[in-house]
């Protein structure tokens, strides 16, 4: 019993000394970044992460780590807000971002102005996720008020995804009935029950989708639905692109405040930029996102998007707008949710 | 067993064996300060900022008396099951043998050390419509995942230990000889059951009952999955708090808490006094 304890605190010095030895390496050679996203950019940063420390080192000789933390957008911006050390954040709405800049004065009001095309190296949409053949036939947006339909989105209160759902649906009614927002309304509540599970994130709605077997439509992010098609099989799913649909913009922003008390300025600001460089919009479009600059991807990428009619947020005044109006307390959602209603 | 007179009751210094009495008070409520209550009156504070006008506005909203009639109903149905069937595995496992007796025995144990979000998919799996369980039931017309029963059946999976670990010890302390006796003084097994057995088990089995109740209602993890999480129908209100705070809506979230907060401690004080009284009236109980 006592040599067994004497060993172990052997041992334990031996972990000790060698945590302290590595800590002292890693401080000369290595800087770490963090960056703060949300949930279906987990392959496309994994990717860009290698990239961008490998283009780092060539630049400047140094080693630099960038780690990268996934969630609901609303959470992951919750996080920063309570004190989470991002350098840089890439959320899914332009309206988390505005939250952390109106909580906290680490982000400047007029952040979304510092990177070109409103800070976005890269936009998505909204389209269908079906079942292969397609067997209800569903073509546009009309079709998901349709009796025999179900639809799977998640919660627009707890999912970024969901909120562009529910502005795509709102777009779609408001032009098919001459810019009518009492019918986009009617629609969009009409459309809503027809939703038999409200998951919290884009991913569980896809799992209750693809691996539960339910609902027939999946209102989802294009480049999650190409990576479901990637991932689950061409044979099971196919994806219809409707008439209209929203221009996703997920918007990327540096934290001044905690850049600056790190000293990783320039780092982190590199690392947005080269978003925007050729390499960075190629993995974008590998990963089913649209690149700002379709030209510097490879056009068999950007070849796999369908046209389709964009809107964007500018329509419903922008978020800062359809933030309150839409999804807060009270807003557009909790009117149509009310029973009886 | 611990038996206090009267007298002593409400005696400060209680002469124990173990020594520092003193200390041990220091530490103890040093320690409930800084883990217990320091967060618990933060909460308090923080939707005390909301003014009492507001705070009742949010309390009394529609969607939040939806969503705590769901928690705390969904958690007193899946207690009152698990107080049934706990207290009969605990009989079992306490009053026979079999093979395999001491691996059951543990099994009872896998829902406190499962991550509660791991159970819920699991369970999800199962019930859902295409599920092993969800496609029996389908033809039915029974839906158990993403109905209000799918979250009784997340909290009873969450809640079965508490119960059993409670009733266990108890049983194990009621001899034999009791029901013996019973029997030899002409009572029925049903009598036995009810008029001797039962009355001891209460105290236990109502602590258990609590426990399960008051982890129901807080369970976030396994329902978020089963649920279907729609307002009105299947939203818990741990929900509805994580929906404030997607709304950065602080106090409100808040203030929900505090309301649950409120209702857990009224109904953990009832069950205490009946357990009290209980223990007072039949003498069993740890």
């Amino acid at each position: 019993m006592g040599s067994n304890r004497l060993t172990g605190i052997v041992k334990l010095a031996l972990v000790v000394g060698s945590l302290q030895l590595g800590s002292i390496g890693l401080a000369q050679a290595d800087t770490t970044i963090l960056n703060v996203s949300y949930d279906p950019t987990r392959e496309l940063y994994k990717e860009f992460n290698a990239a961008f420390a490998e283009k780092w080192q060539a630049d400047t000789g140094e080693t630099v780590t960038i780690q990268t933390s996934h969630g609901g957008s609303g959470k992951q911006a919750r996080s920063v807000i309570d004190g989470l050390e991002a350098d840089v954040v890439t959320l899914a709405l332009e309206a988390d971002i505005d939250a952390i800049a109106a909580a906290t004065s680490k982000i400047p009001p007029d952040w979304k102005t510092r990177f070109e095309n409103n800070s976005s190296p890269y936009t998505s949409t909204i389209v269908f996720l079906v079942r292969k053949g397609n067997p209800k036939g569903v073509k546009d947006w009309g079709d998901l008020v349709r009796e025999d339909i179900q639809v799977i989105t998640p919660n627009p209160k707890t999912s970024g995804g969901a909120r562009w759902n529910f502005l795509a649906a709102w777009a779609w009614a408001r032009a098919a009935n001459g810019g009518d927002d009492a019918k986009a309304q009617e629609y969009v509540a009409q459309l809503f029950k027809h939703v038999p599970v409200l998951d919290t994130g884009a991913r569980g709605a896809t799992t209750t989708f693809v691996q539960r077997g339910l609902g027939d439509v999946l209102l989802a992010w294009e480049n999650e639905a190409y990576l479901s098609l990637e991932e689950l099989g061409p044979d099971n799913f196919e994806i219809v692109t409707p008439s209209i649909s929203i221009k996703a913009e997920p918007p990327v922003a540096l934290v001044d405040g905690n850049v600056d008390s790190k000293g990783t300025r320039k780092v982190a600001e590199a690392y947005l930029n080269y978003l925007y460089s050729d390499v960075g919009q190629k993995i974008a479009a590998k990963h089913y996102y649209r690149p700002f600059k379709p030209e510097l991807a490879d056009p068999q990428d950007t070849a796999r998007f369908a046209d389709v009619k964009l809107v964007t947020i500018d329509e419903f005044g922008g978020w800062k707008e359809a933030q309150p109006k839409f999804f807060a307390d009270g807003g557009m959602f909790d009117q149509i949710y009310k029973p009886g209603q | 067993m611990a038996f206090r007179s009267s007298s002593t009751r409400w005696q400060f210094r209680q002469p124990s064996v173990i020594p520092g009495f003193g200390l041990a008070l220091g530490v103890t409520l040093t320690w409930l300060t800084l883990i217990v209550l320091i967060p618990l009156s933060g909460l308090i504070w923080r939707s005390s900022g909301l003014g009492w006008s507001k705070f009742f506005a949010l309390a009394s909203d529609e969607r939040t008396v939806n969503a705590l009639t769901i928690s705390f109903g969904t958690a007193f149905v899946a207690a009152v099951i698990n107080l049934v069937f706990g207290v009969v595995l605990a009989w079992v496992l306490v009053r026979y043998r079999f093979p395999g007796k001491r691996v059951i025995d543990a099994m009872v144990d896998l829902p406190f050390a499962l991550p509660t979000a791991v159970a819920g998919i699991a369970l999800t799996t199962l019930y859902a419509p295409n599920g092993w369980i969800g496609s029996l039931l389908e033809p039915l017309g029974i839906k158990i995942a993403f109905t209000p029963a799918g979250i009784v059946v997340a909290l009873v999976f969450v809640g079965l230990p508490f119960v059993v670990r409670t009733v266990q010890p108890v049983m194990e302390e009621i001899d034999k000889e009791v029901e013996e006796a019973a029997a030899t003084l002409g009572a029925s097994r049903y009598q036995t059951i009810s008029r001797v057995l039962l009355p001891g088990l209460l105290p236990a089995g109502l602590t258990g009952f609590a426990l399960a109740f008051a982890r129901g209602v807080g369970e976030y993890g396994s329902v978020i999955f089963i649920a279907g999480n729609l307002p009105y129908v299947s939203e818990i209100a741990p929900l509805l708090i994580i929906i404030r705070l997607e709304e950065f809506n602080y106090p409100a979230a808040t203030a929900i808490a505090a309301v649950m907060l409120l209702i857990s401690f009224m109904m953990l004080l009832v069950i205490n006094t009946i357990q009290s009284w209980s223990r007072r009236r039949y003498g069993y109980g740890a």
